[in-house]
């Protein structure tokens, strides 16, 4: 029963917290905590109601962090050092399922179709926009969870607020058209990575359009990770989508890594 | 648990005992986060892991013992500075903290 609604809201990406007593009074002990837009349902006991309280009220917090982590409580869910003396420690082990990070393509090119394999083997949500009816198409990118037919500006409007630090804007297009949108409509989300792809001749031109449209601020620009992906040599666009991936992951944990935006010199040697 | 989910509902349709693995603590150097998890059934199969492949087959056995035990679950820990339970660790030197209990929810 619990395991079954546990089950449902991974497969439809739904956020999720399951709770397990690993520790303590009634070890194994499960509760599910399923938040909703209005209330908080639940499932499952962890042996006290006023611990499933603030289990429950922890579990959210963990979930919209982000994180999985191991919390002591007392028997009646008491937190603070003075009421857990003197009480057996019951250790919960708090296990947040959140829903997987996106990434959205523009651009439905080939490079397309490898990065959007790639991304799934990470465990990406993948979204390909692009406005060209015969390209963007499911067949091209079965692969991929959406196929949009439509322009950036729409696409990042509706979507841009759920987009944070976890997710990824790729920009694959090479069309001023397409691209100098895209690129505003990236800006004005906090996604965490802004990659779009040229040569460094491309991006300089690209930049003298932007700052037509009064794109110019160096904090803006220092987000666009232009040419995208990492010094690695890559040819294929398999290889490239290796790179491009390879460079979400360093950006997202911090790692000084040999991005082309932060080299010089020819992409293809 | 997202990659296992379906080896489980498999079992649960053919009526196997199933136990769960589930990494819950590491401490410096660990293969899998908190949240990597396997499951074995009573046959002995398994899905997942927990570990870069170091301490999946003691897993099993623990998690066959608990099946046939009655148990709720119990924390196992795995780890270079652990000399009592295991002969197998993780040559990575961390230790990584397991909860393993039968999936009777």
């Amino acid at each position: 029963m619990l395991y079954t609604a546990l089950a449902e809201r991974i497969r439809k990406n739904k956020p999720v917290v399951l709770l397990t007593v690993i520790d303590g009074p009634n070890t194994g002990a499960t509760l599910l905590v399923a938040p909703d837009q209005t209330q908080i349902e639940t499932l499952g006991t962890l042996g006290n109601a006023e611990l499933d309280r603030v289990a429950s009220r922890d579990a959210i917090g963990e979930l919209e962090a982000g994180r999985t982590s191991v919390r002591n409580y007392g028997p009646a869910g008491q937190v603070t050092p003075e009421d857990l003396q003197d009480t057996p420690v019951v250790r919960v082990f708090v296990e947040s399922f959140s829903p997987p990070p996106q990434m959205i393509i523009f651009g439905a090119v080939d490079f397309t179709a490898a990065l959007a394999r790639v991304a799934k083997v990470l465990g990406y949500y993948v979204v390909v926009c692009d406005a060209r009816e015969v390209f963007a198409t499911k067949r091209r990118f079965p692969m991929a969870d959406e196929v949009l037919v439509t322009w950036p500006t729409p696409v990042l409007s509706a979507r841009g607020s759920n987009l944070g630090p976890r997710d990824a804007i790729c920009i694959l297009t090479h069309d001023p058209k397409f691209d100098v949108p895209a690129i505003q409509g990236a800006l004005a989300t906090s996604v965490g990575y802004i990659g779009v792809m040229g040569s460094r001749k491309t991006h300089a031109k690209r930049l003298e359009r932007l700052a037509e449209v009064g794109v110019t601020k160096p904090q803006d620009l220092d987000r666009l990770m232009s040419p995208i992906g990492l010094d690695i040599g890559s040819r294929t666009p398999e290889e490239t989508a290796i790179s491009i991936c390879a460079e979400i992951i360093g950006k997202r944990v911090g790692r000084s890594v040999p991005s082309l935006a932060k080299s010089e010199g020819p992409i293809h040697r | 648990m997202r990659e296992i989910l379906g080896d489980i509902d498999r079992w649960r349709a053919q009526n196997k005992r199933i136990a769960v693995a589930r990494v819950v603590d590491i401490e410096g150097s660990g293969p899998r986060d908190p949240g990597a998890a396997m499951a074995v059934n009573e046959d002995g199969e398994v899905c997942g892991s927990v570990s870069g492949g170091c301490v999946e087959g003691a897993v099993v056995a623990e998690a066959l013992e608990i099946l046939n035990s009655k148990s709720f679950g119990r924390l196992v820990k795995f780890g270079y500075s652990d000399d009592e339970a295991f002969a197998v660790g993780l040559t990575c030197g961390g230790v990584v903290h397991l909860f393993i209990q039968p999936l009777s929810w």
